[in-house]
């Protein structure tokens, strides 16, 4: 009877951690996303002039990576 | 009692579980359709001018999509150097030189996973790089949250040029490997974050002992001998690794503008440690022109074997004289206009004119301004070895574009 | 050894949990919003008709690819006992209203900019098309659009077997 009592209970959690994992509702809705798709929010607006600015300050600065700028090489030191 | 404590347990089974129904019942299974990115053509000039060095030179980018699952996309950029630097003038005199770099870049959209492959090639006499990547990138949550996955691999060739002409015997071989993890999410429906992992490593191959492929071949480093500043050639390490961590964020605010900031964090095997911060406001004037300002900062400390003057030749296994892994701070103010063009140009659905200019400044705290004086004429006494007054430089960088969205 | 109250519970959730508040074969909620010409419209009093709502934003790809396409369909089937109504789901909508200038669609727009209407259908894509039978019942709901995998095909499709019945 209590073996019953926790198989019930374990498949419920199952049941629970499964829903939970593909049904997280997104807590933005596609029709809130106004502000979100304007392109001053965009952090790549203007890739071309991204990627030069990353170049300047890799060329001049010893740190590199992490800035958003694709890395190529160059004999730029 | 074992019955009433499960009993007890099931009901307030029924109560969590009731919860948890109550958040995802309302969830249907989240279905958006992915879209490619932007279609566009870029045209950009890009001009830099600071310590003795101008830099310029066109950089165009045409991105097309291919179906409703494949955007492509290629780059030509070109930089054309005239350089009279510190560096050069402490061994050298004023030189021109030009370098292409070509890239092309593919991206696949598959229901929520893009998969991206790139490959850019740089060509100067001295210096050819080949760089090829592989990245995967995933959303969740209804695209609030994308994580990506980046793999790069450059092999370089390393030559050095005598009076201008590549040397036929000097060929180094490089290695770089760079590996990244993104994190993108969207927070609220005004706000966005984002984390950056990057870690590289570069190293030389088939080295003899002695001739590091890390370093520039025409740079020395200097050391005190009878008084005075004598120079011989650099000695580098044959390996390089990197880690540098980013969070940036945005904020739209509650009119057309948005706020954003980022900070960086680098520390490398060299024991070069830095990190930089940068604020940027953006605003939308009746949705025609944009107003970008910025402002950063950034700070190193040295390399474990770089030296301003070394007491003697051969102090250390490692010398490095590159201004680049001295302690040095830097900011810069930057503001760019965007003028959106009233009329459809060519059939292209949006057309945009940008301007954007940046004035860096930096001060070095250990590289000295010797160099300068070699050859103008010295204050009375002269400055001794290590007491010549330390470095700065400022300089501008402009980029003019146009874009043409079709 | 467990109550069969508890079971039944358990049971009841289980059922209600694979199940989501607004889909296929039920009852469409009924509402009331303004149109882009200032009257107002209900869906109740559109019984007897097949209404489409087709939920859309300006900053919105798909959805201003797919407008020209959902302007024939609304002239097309409107003889026939279909009506149209593009649901714009804007906080602010200047946006829209420009595009909507550029392109002139004939069908009627409502605006939604408090989400009332985008919470109340469960919109998660966008754009979001519900088909509404003649009873006034949820038939189809589809999410996203493009061209390529022939969605406006299914559109006539589904209009066309609403309309027959």
């Amino acid at each position: 009877m209590k073996i019953n009592a926790f198989a019930l209970i374990f498949i419920m959690l199952c049941i629970v951690a499964l829903s939970s994992c593909s049904r997280v509702k997104p807590w933005v809705k596609p029709y809130e996303r106004q502000n979100i798709a304007d392109p001053i929010m965009d952090f790549s607006r203007d890739p071309v002039a991204d990627a030069y600015l990353s170049h300047v300050h890799e060329a001049r600065e010893g740190a590199s990576g992490a800035d958003g700028g694709a890395g190529g090489g160059c004999g730029c030191n | 009692m074992a019955r009433e404590v499960v009993v007890v347990v099931i009901k307030k089974m029924n109560k969590f579980l009731l919860t948890s129904l109550v958040l995802c019942v309302a969830a249907v299974y989240p279905v958006t359709a992915a879209v490619l990115p932007d279609e566009r053509v870029d045209v950009m000039e890009h001009s830099y001018d600071g310590g003795g060095i101008q830099v310029s030179g066109p950089s165009i980018l045409v991105r097309k999509n291919v179906g409703s699952a494949v955007s492509l996309s290629a780059n030509y950029y070109v930089d054309m150097v005239s350089s009279a630097s510190i560096d050069v003038l402490a061994s050298a005199s004023r030189y021109s030189e030009e370098r292409i770099q070509k890239s092309v870049g593919m991206d696949y959209m598959h229901d929520r996973t893009t998969y991206s492959l790139g490959y850019i090639t740089s060509d100067e006499k001295d210096y050819q790089a080949k760089t090829y990547s592989f990245g995967v990138s995933q959303t969740f949550f209804g695209d609030l949250t994308t994580l990506g996955f980046d793999f790069g691999l450059g092999q370089d060739v390393v030559g050095r040029n005598i009076k201008g002409v590549p040397d036929p015997t000097f060929h180094l071989d490089k290695e770089r490997r760079t590996y990244s993890a993104n994190l993108s999410q969207i927070l609220t429906k005004n706000w966005i974050a984002e984390l950056n992992v990057e870690s590289g490593s570069d190293a030389c191959l088939h080295m003899q002992q002695g001739q590091s492929c890390l370093n520039n071949p025409y740079r020395g480093y200097s050391y005190l001998q009878n008084g005075v500043r004598a120079l011989l050639p650099e000695k580098y390490p044959l390996t390089h690794n990197t880690d540098a961590v980013s969070l940036r964020t945005m904020y739209h605010l509650p009119y057309s503008a948005s706020i954003r900031g980022e900070v960086r964090g680098f520390t490398d095997s060299w024991g070069v440690k830095a990190h930089n911060e940068e604020i940027r406001y953006v605003q939308d004037f009746k949705k025609d022109l944009l107003l970008e300002v910025k402002y950063r900062v950034y700070r190193q400390t040295a390399a474990d074997f770089y030296s301003d003057l070394f007491p003697y030749k051969d102090a250390q296994n490692y010398m490095a004289r590159d201004k680049e892994l001295s302690p040095f701070s830097s900011k810069s103010v930057g503001v760019g206009l965007t003028y959106k063009f009233p009329w459809n140009i060519a059939g292209f659905e949006k057309s945009t004119a940008n301007l954007y200019w940046d004035h860096m400044s930096i001060n070095y705290d250990d590289f000295r301004d010797y160099a300068n004086f070699l050859k103008a004429k010295l204050p009375a006494g002269g400055y001794k070895p290590g007491e010549e007054p330390l470095y700065a430089m400022d300089a501008d960088v402009i980029r003019f574009y146009l874009s043409f969205w079709f | 050894m467990l109550n069969i109250s508890a079971l039944k519970k358990i049971a009841g959730l289980t059922a209600l949990f694979l199940s989501s508040s607004v889909f296929a074969a039920e009852a469409a909620p009924d509402f009331t919003l303004k149109s882009s010409t200032g009257e107002n419209v209900r869906l109740a009093e559109q019984r007897g008709q097949v209404v489409m709502l087709n939920f859309w934003a300006s900053w919105c790809g798909p959805c201003r690819e797919e407008m020209p396409l959902l302007d024939s369909i609304s002239k097309k089937y409107g003889k026939m006992g279909f009506v149209l109504y593009g649901i714009n789901v804007e906080q602010d909508n200047n946006d829209a209203k420009k595009m909507l200038k550029d392109l002139g669609v004939s069908f009627t727009i409502l605006f939604d900019p408090e989400s009332k209407l985008s919470s109340l259908y469960n919109v998660d894509a966008m754009p979001t098309s519900v088909m509404i039978d003649k009873k006034g019942n949820i038939r189809y709901i589809d999410r996203g659009f493009d061209f390529k995998k022939g969605d406006d095909e299914k559109y006539r499709k589904q209009i066309m077997e609403l309309v027959r019945e």
